[in-house]
């Protein structure tokens, strides 16, 4: 079959445009992932920040998608049951001579469009997050920046889009590009052709990749890797806001944020790599993060709380800008390339946007039946006693607990593998349901959720894996598999 | 002459003993600080024994591995000799404490018998 | 809502132990909530042998030594509930638990014993950076996989840390077969028992190097390589000391942490030195007829131990049932204070009203000392004054207080012990 569009990349970016393209009729629409999973990439290692939108420049894309995309979050979240709050940003300054660039922000924040801006003073900011350094002489306030969790925004967005009839296809990794001489695009992957009259390259990191494999006008996009810490429980309400430093050119700096499910994240670090895949965290990215979150925010013991660190691949484009349109010299091709901070935030609006681009082209039209709402997966530890024990009465496996750090039931968990584009593996069990996220680190739980996955899905025990590919939890029987 | 250096393992104290040896023959034992360090010490360079713990298959249990021991201390040169035959054998649930499921592994005389229970299913 | 006399959190040798006690003491309707498919606890995965020297005065395996205690509970016809979640408890001692059967249900308990063990540092605390790739394990998840679920993590395997969960899983991993190819311990010392050092790394020639760590994990999907380098005495990796091992198997034993979710929700106090409860000479928490027992406690050496203190809460629960659920001396107690080479003690105070004739204060040390004396002071003066060839700080520690000694000195109001050189 020839598909109308095929998105390359499942990230939060291809998961927003096959949302969006999937209110339409008469569109058949299929997303290519590499990974065995959505959420995979850039999309799962990041600050998890609804940023309101005062740091790009004015008049940019970035910063346009990013107000948008901040504005229609709160209807996003209802509609697919997302975790996200408007926590607020600050912005602190701690050097006296930096003072004039927190209305330099803030001035460009009112310009692009953000909400509620406020520059507040020393007493004021103090007032309001007591665990602030001493040495901060004053904040940038955005009462729009919010956190969000990252997989589930990601997720959910794919979800909704495969309900409403986009095929998604995991482990399938695109090796080249060509379009025949009816205009038909052929796909060729590790897992056979795919052919489509339109493209989407929604690549993150590889964006760069397939711009290159069919236009002349070379994109170039750096990974620009991030290390972070994430902080236990304990410390989830040491600070209520999201912290930044001044910005600098490489980035908003590192900063120390609740998360949406009650830990504190401090990160990221910014290093330029040329290895797309290279995700490894340093000791001196670490290090690096122990000393900076230091400076705006007072006694964090990092080194003591820290449960996990990890590290994100940022899809810098050399312009820092958003590409978002038809690629001229290769008609049917459209790029949604250097899609970094604010692309999280903004990802609700790049996917309007491409939607909108598309219904023009094409002379799309809307399904009358259009599925606009999810549900999420219940979290059994927000409910009730009585409630509890309703959902424990229709299916018993919600009285069982899987993750005790996080306190997930096997009800969640089977839910997270048989909803839509349900979970394989460990990590995907992980993100849909917080099973193993919590301060053991699935020391606890994998090999309890091993044994679900092997008796849901029928995965022999050898072939669960961590995250997909060779990330296989054991190698084999003891005894020498004689059983 | 020859001397050798053990750590006793008779108890958590962990002793470095000294032991002097001609011939095979043990001459003096130093530096432990019971009489269980000198027993230790002079079978361990002479006749050096283990308590070998494993498992092996079950079948029709309600685990599949049921845990076992050498019910008594077999040679130490012999653990993976040992180990062979219980990597080899299967036993079929129920399984209770105690139950032989080895007899005389690897020729030391010694059973391998099971260290908890195992419920048919 | 169902009434019982003591809740036991937790069905492992701790628990087990505190309910045979309390029985004995005399208790009659006790409930174990165990969250496992059995009795037992962590004691079914530590199936090698070394268990119950000092309970049973022979060498059992841990699912042996589990069985005697839960023998003792089925004889005793003591109540428990299996697959069940403890999830919450009140100051007041009423027990939220969730099952599959049961769904989620309150108990009031005239007393609480916490007995919920302890769990083992991950990864992510370690702070080691690199991939994060399949192959890491805590060296108890893997024991819990190859001898419990019978499966085989790997093939060639690096063992970071010398507790002796580590030290037991480079012996089992290599009778299963694999190779270990090295062990590598942060600290200039062994966390672990000299027995294991010797019968498990040293019978299969498994180097073990101290005063090492990991700095790289390699690997994006699967483990494919370590590097351990030398750490100077600042603790940081000494460079040009590198050594790269090829794996797929990375296990870490480095700490065991008490598992005290619910104690911290519960609001008992917490000791920053053990992160278990602070305890009287009872073992009652800071919140009365609240008693801890076991690993969640402290973490122990020796499961012996364990029981010990077990049966001495269980006693100590039951007293408390007895007195009408109340505490009947208002009696603060006198502090005891570890200090100089002495982490801490369990317990921290001693009360006169309330002490047994004997009470066993446990301890651990921070360094390892050789011929040094373990010093006890009341107020200013020593009162003990006991030489120990070696002390180290994988090895508990302890010393008996006599409640006679203690009446005898007038104005006793700190007992302090230490470590002295002489």
């Amino acid at each position: 079959m020839v598909y109308d569009v095929v998105i390359i990349g499942a990230g939060v970016t291809g998961a927003a445009v096959a949302r969006e393209l999937s209110r339409y009729k008469d569109l058949n629409v299929c997303v290519l992932e590499k990974e065995e999973d959505v959420c995979s990439g850039t999309s799962k290692a990041n600050s998890a920040i609804v940023h309101a939108g005062f740091d790009a420049a004015e008049g940019s894309l970035m910063a346009k998608l990013n107000v948008e995309g901040n504005e229609m979050m709160d209807e996003l979240c209802e509609d697919l049951d997302i975790p996200f709050k408007r926590n607020g940003s600050l912005v602190v300054c701690i050097h006296k001579e930096e003072l004039p660039g927190l209305k330099d922000l803030y001035d460009r924040g009112v310009k692009n469009g953000v909400k509620d801006l406020k520059i507040l003073s020393k007493e004021e900011v103090k007032a309001m997050e007591p665990n602030l350094s001493d040495n901060a002489l004053g904040a940038l306030y955005a009462p729009t920046g919010g956190i969000i969790c990252p997989f589930i925004l990601n997720i959910a967005m794919a979800e909704n889009a495969n309900v409403n009839g986009v095929d998604f296809r995991f482990n399938t990794e695109v090796e080249n590009l060509r379009k025949d001489e009816n205009g038909i695009w052929h796909i060729r992957t590790n897992n056979g052709e795919y052919l489509t009259k339109y493209i989407v390259n929604a690549a993150g990191v590889y964006a760069d990749k397939f711009h290159n494999m069919v236009s002349e006008k070379k994109i170039h996009i750096t990974a620009r890797r991030g290390d972070y810490c994430l902080l236990d429980h304990e410390m989830g309400e040491y600070v209520s806001h999201t912290i930044f430093p001044q910005p600098t050119k490489l980035g908003k700096g590192v900063l120390v944020s609740p998360t949406v499910h009650g830990n504190l994240i401090v990160g990221p670090t910014a290093v330029d790599i040329e290895d797309k895949e290279a995700t490894a965290t340093t000791a001196d990215g670490i290090n690096d993060l122990m000393e900076k979150s230091g400076m705006n925010v007072d006694n964090l013991n990092v080194r003591r709380k820290v449960i996990t660190s990890f590290a994100g691949l940022r899809a810098h484009e050399d312009g820092h800008e958003f590409i978002i349109n038809w690629v001229d010299d290769a008609p049917g091709f459209f790029d949604c390339a250097g899609i970094e901070s604010p692309g999280l935030s903004s990802s609700p609006a790049i996917g309007r946007m491409v939607a909108k681009m598309f219904k023009e082209k094409l002379s799309l039209s809307e399904k009358s039946d259009w599925i606009s709402k999810r549900k999420g997966i219940v979290i059994t530890k927000e409910l009730s006693i009585e409630e509890r024990n309703e959902l424990i009465k229709k299916n018993p496996a919600y009285g069982t607990i899987v993750c005790r750090c996080e306190s997930i039931t096997e009800g969640e968990i089977l839910d997270a593998i048989h909803r839509p584009l349900g979970a394989r593996s460990l990590d995907g069990v992980k993100r849909r349901v917080r099973a193993g996220m919590g301060r053991c680190q699935a020391g606890f739980c994998s090999p309890k959720t091993m044994e679900i996955l092997n008796r849901e899905l029928g995965i022999p025990m050898e072939k669960i894996t961590k995250s997909g590919g060779k990330s296989n939890i054991v190698l084999e029987r003891t005894k020498g598999g004689r059983d | 002459m020859e001397t050798r250096e053990l750590t006793c393992i008779g108890c958590p104290m962990g002793c470095q003993i000294t032991v002097e040896l001609d011939k095979g023959e043990v001459l003096s034992v130093t530096g432990n600080t019971c009489k269980r360090g000198d027993i230790y010490a002079r079978k361990e360079v002479t006749n050096p024994t283990r308590i070998v713990t494993s498992t092996i298959i079950i079948k029709d249990g309600d685990k599949p591995r049921v845990s076992v021991k050498t019910a008594n201390d077999i040679p130490k040169g012999k653990i993976f000799e040992v180990m062979k035959d219980i990597d080899a054998a299967i036993a079929m649930a129920p399984v209770k404490i105690g139950d032989v499921l080895v007899k005389n592994v690897a020729g030391t005389g010694v059973d391998v018998i099971a260290t908890r229970n195992i419920t048919k299913v | 809502m169902e009434n019982y006399d003591i809740v036991i959190v937790g069905g492992g040798p701790a628990g087990l132990a505190a309910a045979v006690s309390a029985r004995k003491s005399g208790i009659d309707k006790i409930l174990i909530l165990e969250r496992d498919n059995e009795l037992g606890g962590i004691l079914n995965q530590c199936i090698h042998n070394g268990f119950g020297l000092h309970t049973f005065k022979e060498e059992l395996t841990g699912p042996e030594y589990a069985y005697r205690f839960m023998q003792q509970v089925f004889d005793e016809k003591i109540e428990y509930k299996l697959h069940t979640m403890v999830m919450d408890i009140s100051d007041d001692r009423i027990v939220t638990a969730m099952n599959r059967t049961d769904g989620m249900f309150q108990i009031k308990a005239g007393a609480v014993i916490l007995a919920m063990g302890c769990r083992e540092r991950p990864r992510g605390a370690l702070n080691i950076p690199g991939y994060r790739p399949a192959g890491i394990f805590s060296a108890g998840t893997a024991q819990r996989l190859v001898n419990i679920e019978g499966y085989m993590p790997g093939r060639e395997v690096v063992i970071l840390g010398s507790g002796d969960i580590g030290l037991i899983m480079a012996r089992r991993m290599t009778l299963e077969g694999a190779k270990v190819k090295v062990v590598a311990e942060l600290m200039p010392y062994s966390g672990g028992l000299k027995r294991n050092i010797v019968q498990c790394l040293d019978d299969f020639g498994i180097p073990l190097k101290l005063s090492h760590t990991v700095v790289d994990i390699e690997g994006k999907e699967h483990l494919s390589a370590v590097t351990i380098a030398e750490v100077g005495s600042d603790g940081k990796p000494i460079p040009g000391t590198e050594e790269r091992y090829t794996c797929d198997t990375l296990l870490l034993s480095c700490g065991l942490i008490p598992e005290n979710e619910l104690s911290r929700e519960m609001g008992v106090n917490m000791s920053p030195v053990t992160n278990g409860p602070i305890v009287n000479e009872s073992l009652e928490t800071s919140i009365p007829g609240v008693f801890a027992c076991g690993n969640v406690l402290h973490v122990h050496d020796l499961v012996d131990f364990v029981s010990q203190e077990a049966t001495l809460a269980g006693e100590n629960a039951a007293a408390f049932v007895k007195n009408g659920c109340k505490d009947v001396s208002d009696e603060k107690g006198i502090e005891i204070v570890a200090t100089e080479g002495a982490r801490y003690t369990v317990p921290s105070t001693v009360s006169l009203d309330r002490m047994n004739d004997l009470l066993t204060v446990r301890f651990r040390v921070g360094a390892v000392y050789q011929d040094s004396y373990v010093s006890v002071y009341f107020n200013d003066t020593r009162v003990m004054h006991n030489l120990k060839k070696i002390m180290a700080p994988g090895e508990m520690e302890q010393i008996i207080l006599q409640k006679e000694k203690l009446k005898e000195f007038e104005g006793l109001n700190k007992i302090t012990v230490k470590i002295e050189k002489e």
